[in-house]
């Protein structure tokens, strides 16, 4: 009897949070599934014909931008991520070992996070800019003829190089932050011993630092994996919704931007449905590396 | 090899710009292969004594030499030292094996020279099946002897241990100390090791050196030491129980403590501190010092009384006795005192007279 008393109470302590979770997270997840296997949903009139396994889906790869989707996607993934992650981590060693001027340099290389996706997409548009951006003055510096990036008809190729730039960049403050307090947590007597021991700093890097720090390079790689399987705003910040170099639309779009693309069209009959089977392949997609990553770190992730 | 520090100084700079001087002006010369022990209460600054040795902390002033070498500017990694630590610092990451291998590693040892070698060392400080386990397997005795042999798997020209045994229960740190009093002669490195516990201090080293404040009190065998104190504050540092201290005078010729002559003495007359060792009294019936034992306790084969103190209302004293004399609470006695287990110190100074 106590026991039960006690189980009505603790649902009561939880009710407002679950509520929440229910309308705005339960629901949504078990519609999407829903939707994605409905035949010829239309949103309008409410109306369905029955239930299909493979047509949204064969909706979805159909789609003549699909296969750009995934490409840029992956391209994004495979090579932003691995790369943000190991600058964040050197820039966040070699913050952890200055002394002087550590507040600053913390301040700035913290910005980005503070700053919204759309407006550092503008400001890297304009760096990137053909006739007077700071980039091709650079490369000018060293004789390079200026490359056009992300101006009129600008080549997929160079609109790409300039895009994971500032992707990169742009996730680097929270990885950063997060490394640091993970630095600040480990033992200075672990890099006294290895001092004692004559340890080359390279080999303390490798062999005390990067093994100590695993878990929150793990939990940085895992949850960079899955933002930038859904990357979307940061492309409409450097490009616009037209999603590409002027004359080159859509040339960078996104898994997320094709789930868009649907339910811009979601008066149309089964629109609604190709969104929602868009958003479950992203899904199954985010989910597979993601065991992947959980699988290759079991052995090098040291708690 | 022989460890001479001169004029060792080491200054702490708060924010605040106040100054600590953590150890001041220490002048000594550790003999080579034996086993020392830096004595002193928390603050004396033996672990910073310590550290500057290991080069992790650069003295404000003053030299260091190892042999005939000035390491004073040279940085640990160069130094060739072995350092084992409070806490140990084992890699949490690696395993015994991998531990223990590390600084030999960093010296480029071929593999197969460095396994053997690992395995010996491991041997010898007897934890030599437990080469696959992680630290957090270990106890903190078997983590003590890992550390011990990662430092002295690269042949250090000194061995350094910080507290290394505050982090061992009673039992473990009986066995331990012992452990590292036979690694020592096994090897015969040059030994130095930081404890706050005297009778640790005292059972292991071939010499001890006594701080406080920064400043070296005195340096010596053990027993040297507890024989000859210096001044009141290694008299009441070493011993347990600890010495026994009564306000005295001297008149002609005469030790006396509330108004009982213990002792003799040649000195003119003057008020001085008087300090007696517990295993200094005997029981006699022919002396003035009569007091109340007030409590007694029988361990083995000792007595120790608890002996109410004439001159000072509500406080005791200890006198440890035969266990054959049978004596109980609340009986009046009359105590001489053996002359030497007894020192007499300026009452101003502290220092012996």
């Amino acid at each position: 009897m106590l026991e039960d008393k006690h189980n009505i109470k603790a649902w009561f302590y939880l009710a407002p949070a679950m509520v929440l979770l229910i309308i705005f997270t339960f629901y949504p997840i078990v519609n999407a599934f829903f939707l994605a296997f409905l035949k010829d949903f239309n949103y309008l009139q409410g109306t369905w014909q029955g239930f299909t396994l493979t047509e949204n889906f064969r909706f979805v790869f159909s789609n003549p931008n699909f296969r750009d989707a995934m490409l840029n996607t992956f391209i994004i993934t495979f090579v932003s991520v691995p790369l943000a992650v190991v600058i964040a981590l050197l820039v966040s060693v070699w913050l952890n070992s200055v002394l002087k001027l550590r507040g600053f340099f913390q301040t700035i290389f913290f910005l980005p996070y503070v700053t919204n996706a759309i407006a550092i997409g503008m400001a890297f548009a304009f760096l990137f800019n053909r006739n007077f951006g700071l980039v091709n003055l650079m490369l000018g510096w060293v004789g390079i003829s200026p490359i056009n990036w992300v101006g009129l008809g600008a080549s997929w190729g160079w609109a790409m190089i300039a895009f994971l730039v500032f992707t990169t960049w742009s996730s680097l403050a929270f990885r950063i932050m997060v490394f640091l307090s993970g630095l600040q947590n480990i033992d200075k007597q672990y890099y006294d011993a290895a001092r004692v021991d004559s340890t080359r700093r390279y080999r303390i890097f490798r062999r005390i630092t990067v093994p100590l720090l695993s878990p929150m390079i793990f939990y940085i790689t895992i949850t960079s994996f899955i933002g930038a399987f859904k990357t979307y705003t940061e492309v409409v910040g450097m490009f616009g919704l037209r999603l590409g170099p002027p004359g080159n639309d859509r040339a960078m779009i996104t898994i997320v931007a094709l789930v868009y693309d649907a339910l811009d069209r979601s008066g149309v009959t089964g629109a609604l449905s190709e969104a929602a089977a868009a958003a479950l392949i992203l899904f199954g997609i985010t989910l597979f590396f993601t065991l992947v990553n959980m699988q290759v770190s079991k052995k090098r992730v040291h708690y | 090899m022989e460890i001479k520090l001169n004029h060792l100084t080491k200054i702490f700079q708060s924010k605040k710009q106040e100054e600590t001087i953590a150890v001041n002006q220490l002048d000594t010369t550790i003999p080579s292969g034996k086993l020392i022990g830096l004595l002193g209460p928390s603050g004396c600054g033996k672990s910073t004594t310590l550290y500057m040795i290991s080069g992790l902390l650069k003295p404000t002033e003053g030299s260091i030499f190892f042999g005939d070498d000035d390491v004073t500017t040279v940085p640990p990694e160069e130094r060739g030292i072995g350092l084992v630590f409070q806490n140990y610092a084992l890699y949490p990451h690696m395993t015994v094996r991998q531990n223990i291998m590390f600084p030999l590693e960093n010296l480029k040892v071929p593999k197969q020279e460095a396994l053997k070698q690992a395995q010996d060392i491991a041997d010898l400080v007897g934890i030599g099946e437990l080469m696959e386990r992680k630290p957090a397997q270990l106890s903190g005795g078997q983590q003590q002897r890992v550390a011990i042999a990662r430092a002295l798997v690269k042949k250090p020209r000194v061995l350094l241990l910080d507290e290394p045994l505050s982090n061992l229960d009673a039992r473990l740190r009986l066995q331990t100390r012992e452990e590292i009093k036979r690694i020592q002669r096994e090897t015969g490195i040059t030994t130095i090791f930081v404890t706050h516990d005297q009778e640790e201090a005292m059972s292991i080293s071939d010499e001890i050196v006594v701080m406080k404040d920064g400043i070296m009190q005195q340096k010596g065998s053990p027993q040297g030491v507890y024989d000859e104190p210096i001044n009141e504050f290694t008299a009441r540092f070493l011993g347990t129980p600890p010495i026994n201290m009564f306000d005295a005078q001297i008149k002609d010729g005469k030790i006396l403590v509330a108004d009982a002559a213990i002792g003799d003495s040649k000195l003119s007359d003057r008020p001085v501190r008087v300090g007696i060792r517990p295993e200094g009294f005997k029981i006699t019936k022919t002396s003035d010092f009569k007091v109340e034992v007030e409590f007694v306790e029988t361990i083995g084969r000792d007595t120790t009384l608890i002996i109410k103190d004439p001159q000072g209302e509500g406080k005791t004293f200890r006198a440890i006795v035969d266990a054959d004399q049978k004596i109980t609470p609340g009986k009046n006695i009359a105590l001489s005192v053996k002359p030497h287990k007894m020192f007499l110190f300026d009452a101003e100074t502290g220092e012996r007279i």
